[in-house]
């Protein structure tokens, strides 16, 4: 006899205001490796074509499913049911802007933050489609590649309560894509460059150490490292020490 | 409809994965005004799920030496099965290496050169030259003469993406993102833009453009089992097929990956086999080199998807209550490897099936996972049919890879076609009169309320969740690696009836269609997902010959004397078949030959 698992889905639709905020209720049979993904788009097709809810490559790369599963930030497509209990509560990511039931908008909170940061190469050379690259050791293309495994699914965000208190705080997915650049040597920005960005409240003094990034991470990455790292570069140049 | 829905721009560019956002890149530093439209935010694009890598011939690593565009042209071709269009290969193959410098110079951090002695898997050791040290070094890839895959870990897609998109940022490229184009705007010779449904409101929007491109990915999500993201529904190409004069080119062209996770059909990527895994079956016998004792592992995608199917017909596959499957072996490539530069991959085995790569076997199987087939371009993107609009990357037919793409081409294609494509949409614009259709606007506006409408009243009908999953059972079963005429005959009896099914859906979740309502966008594309079935179907059925991927089993040859040939599919109005016209490969370079791996090659 396979579990019968008792879901609680948070439901809303902006489109349609006169109903206002619910948590409803769905039963469903567990099956054999039974993921989130399966689950809710089985909960659509056989009991609530009107659910929404966001999956893209369900397969924990694109980041596009993150919601608070009882209680938790987590990429739903990744959460398997034989690791939950009887009863599962679903809620939208706290921070975003609601699309509508679990669905939120991570995409124009990301591109804000892209550009605040001004996540990309900032370089004064040209590229020349003759020449050859710009040697690089091995060691440092892991280490940007380490920071870049960031997929923008804002379980970092949604768990960090400065972030849920001021609108402006680039978060730990920030400052760890200010890390990505700091640790590049084709981008040619100073400390100094990051200083107004970054050396702030709404930046890497904003954190106030609780560190529930960290432990939301779906990507395991080091936050609470690339935060220590800012400050550090912060601290120096604000204390005017040059190394 | 609303004044703030109606949009215009000089380009307007469907789908924001990197073939979309490079071309839109070109274009907007040609000075253009670019819109981009996406199901998704950008950096969810399915190109951000690609593992592997992106090929070009570069040459550093010392498995790579010797290389050049010539030996990248030759696999090319071979692994198309000469299916392909050589001048656009030949361009491509070109183009591969600045386009990877170029992703280096605007970020992507590819893994490096490290000079001195390494041990390979099987125990060879190798030696990296000091005079390539730290130059961008690359991986082996299935179907290629050389190591010419450029990698970064098995991330290479993501890296990709973000840095792409960093760049469409940085220029402040406008992006509407949960935005569907339905229709694209046309009188029969040429297009005029879009008409979009609003994945965040449900509200109707018209873009209004100079040029429009076509960048929306394959059609994998037609097949019960594939490696595609969910958004891979071919809608890009529903909505050129449904202007009835773009053809579709070589739709029955689709690849099978050999190596999708059982059971959720998640990829792992060829970079497990290319850095050293091996293919077991259930007797933990190593098989591929029975049958295939060059290449093993790595030969082509068709070859080595077949050879799997195969072995597991004669009965050595391992039986799960899933499918049948065979094991993916990378225990002896170490753990240090694994969780370097297959992690993504080692943490997909955990989080999905409970096993660790390092100590464990991954059950695989066989997955649908690549379009060749889409809209039909000449070399520069121009679409078949309409003036002003163009197709790139897996949604267009450019043709670069014929009936079999080599694993790291689609990557590679995605950029290079974006900047080949972009550079011709630029120079499109630059020349481009231009009068605003408003009654014509105005008609495909109104048709597609209409539509939304007509599916929203249906009091009774069929159910859109029903009938989706029989199309995905009927490909998969009838249409999939192994195909034969009566087998196809009955997939496209089945698809006719369901194309007609879908035109009569009524939704079950009456009174709350308003906003971005899940069930209408599924009601929505499901006649058009029909269509792309038919013409995969249809096409494979006509096909009377073996090519590349699309093997039959009761014409298990290649035919160049009557098959040499592209199939172009188009849609008339009112009828549930496409109309199938074939135009001549044009051979440049290479002629036709045996392809040094496969059942040619032995004969068999």
């Amino acid at each position: 006899m396979s579990r019968m698992l008792s879901f609680e889905i948070f439901r809303y639709n902006p489109n349609e205001p006169k109903v206002k905020p619910r948590m409803q209720q769905y039963s469903l049979d567990e099956t054999d490796g039974m993921t989130l993904f399966v689950a809710l788009n089985r909960i659509r097709e056989e009991q609530d074509p009107s659910l929404m809810f966001d999956f893209v490559c369900r397969a924990a790369i694109c980041g596009s499913c993150a919601m608070l599963v009882n209680g938790k930030p987590k990429l739903a497509c990744r959460t398997l049911a034989k690791d939950m209990p009887n009863k599962i509560t679903l809620m939208p990511l706290p921070v975003f802007k609601l699309v509508g039931d679990l669905s939120v908008d991570t995409g124009t909170w990301f591109r804000g933050m892209n550009l605040k940061t001004e996540s990309w190469i900032h370089t004064e050379r040209r590229f020349d489609p003759k020449a050859c690259e710009l040697p690089m050791s091995n060691e440092d293309a892991l280490k940007i590649y380490e920071a870049d495994r960031c997929i923008e699914c804002g379980c970092c965000i949604a768990g960090c309560a400065t972030a849920n208190i001021r609108e402006d705080f680039l978060g730990a997915a920030g400052l760890n894509r200010i890390a990505r650049f700091m640790v590049d040597p084709r981008d040619e920005r100073k400390n100094a460059d990051y200083f107004e960005v970054v050396g702030t409240d709404e930046g890497a003094f904003g954190c106030v150490g609780l560190m529930a990034c960290d432990d939301n991470c779906p990507m395991e990455l080091p936050l609470q490292m690339q935060l220590s790292f800012v400050r550090r570069k912060m601290a120096m140049h604000g204390l005017g020490i040059k190394r | 409809m609303k004044s703030e829905n109606t949009h215009i721009t000089d380009a307007l560019v469907i789908g924001a994965g990197l073939a979309g956002e490079r071309a839109a890149i070109e274009a907007a530093l040609a000075g253009h005004e670019v819109i981009i439209l996406s199901l998704v935010p950008p950096r969810r694009s399915h190109s951000t799920a690609a593992q592997g890598g992106m090929q070009a011939s570069l040459g550093n690593c010392c498995k790579g030496e010797g290389d050049s565009p010539d030996v990248h042209f030759a696999d090319t071709v071979k692994g198309s099965d000469w299916g392909c269009d050589q001048d656009v290969a030949r361009l491509f193959v070109e183009l591969a290496p600045v386009a990877v410098r170029q992703m280096d110079f605007w970020g992507v951090p590819w893994n490096r050169v490290e000079a001195g002695p390494r041990t390979l898997a099987d125990g060879t050791v190798i030696h990296e030259s000091s005079e390539k040290h730290m130059l961008i070094t690359a991986r082996d890839f299935g179907g290629t003469a050389k190591w010419r895959t450029c990698y970064t870990a098995d991330g290479t897609g993501h890296t990709l993406q973000y840095t792409m998109d960093s760049i469409v940022v940085k220029l402040g490229i406008t992006v509407h993102d949960r935005m569907e184009a339905i229709a694209l705007i046309h009188d029969g010779t040429r297009c005029y833009g879009a008409v979009t449904r609003c994945l965040r409101t449900g509200e109707l929007h018209t873009y209004i453009s100079k040029a429009t491109v076509i960048a929306t990915g394959g059609y994998g999500r037609l097949y019960g089992a594939s490696t595609n993201a969910v958004i891979n529904q071919g809608t890009g190409m529903t909505i050129a097929l449904n202007t009835g004069v773009v053809p579709l080119g070589n739709m029955e062209a689709v690849q099978f990956h050999p190596t999708g996770i059982v059971p959720s059909w998640i990829l792992i990527t060829e970079g497990a086999r290319g850095d050293g895994g091996y293919l077991l079956d259930k007797n933990e016998h190593r098989f591929m080199p029975d049958y295939e004792p060059v290449k093993k592992e790595l030969a082509s995608r068709d070859v080595v998807a077949r050879r799997m199917m195969l072995h597991m017909r004669k009965g050595f596959g391992v039986e799960s209550k899933y499918a049948q499957h065979l094991w993916l072996d990378i225990r002896h490539l170490g753990e240090k490897h694994i969780n370097t530069n297959l992690r993504e991959i080692a943490n997909i085995c955990r989080n999905f099936n409970g096993i660790d790569p390092v100590h464990q076997l991954i059950p695989v199987r066989p997955t649908q996972h690549y379009s060749m087939g889409g809209v039909r371009t000449n070399i520069d993107g121009a679409a078949r049919g309409l003036k002003g609009l163009l197709a790139v990357g897996e949604s267009a037919c450019w043709d670069l890879h014929g009936f079999n793409r080599l694993g790291g081409n689609s990557l590679a294609e995605t950029i290079v076609g974006g900047m080949v494509v972009g550079q011709y949409l630029a120079d499109f614009l630059s020349g481009a009169e231009f009068e605003y259709p408003a009654k014509l606007v105005e008609d495909f506006l109104k048709q597609q309320q209409d539509r939304i409408d007509k599916v929203i009243q249906n009091g009774s009908g069929e159910d859109v969740f029903q009938l989706r999953r029989t199309m995905e059972e009927t490909l998969l079963e009838k249409v999939g690696i192994f195909r034969k005429g009566k087998d196809l005959e009955e997939a496209v009896e089945t698809l006719r009836d369901l194309y007609h099914r879908s035109l009569n859906v009524s939704l079950k979740s009456k009174g709350g269609t308003r906003g971005p309502n899940p069930e209408l966008a599924a009601a929505l594309r499901l006649p058009g997902m029909l269509k792309l079935a038919l013409c995969i179907s249809y096409g494979a059925l006509t096909r009377t010959e073996s090519r590349g991927s699309h093997f039959r089993e009761d014409y298990p040859k290649r035919d160049d004397v009557n098959w040499l040939k592209r199939t172009l599919a188009t849609w008339e109005e009112n009828k549930d078949l496409p109309t199938l016209n074939y135009e001549s490969i044009k051979i440049s370079e290479l002629p036709p030959g045996d392809r040094g791996y496969g059942e040619a090659a032995r004969g068999d």
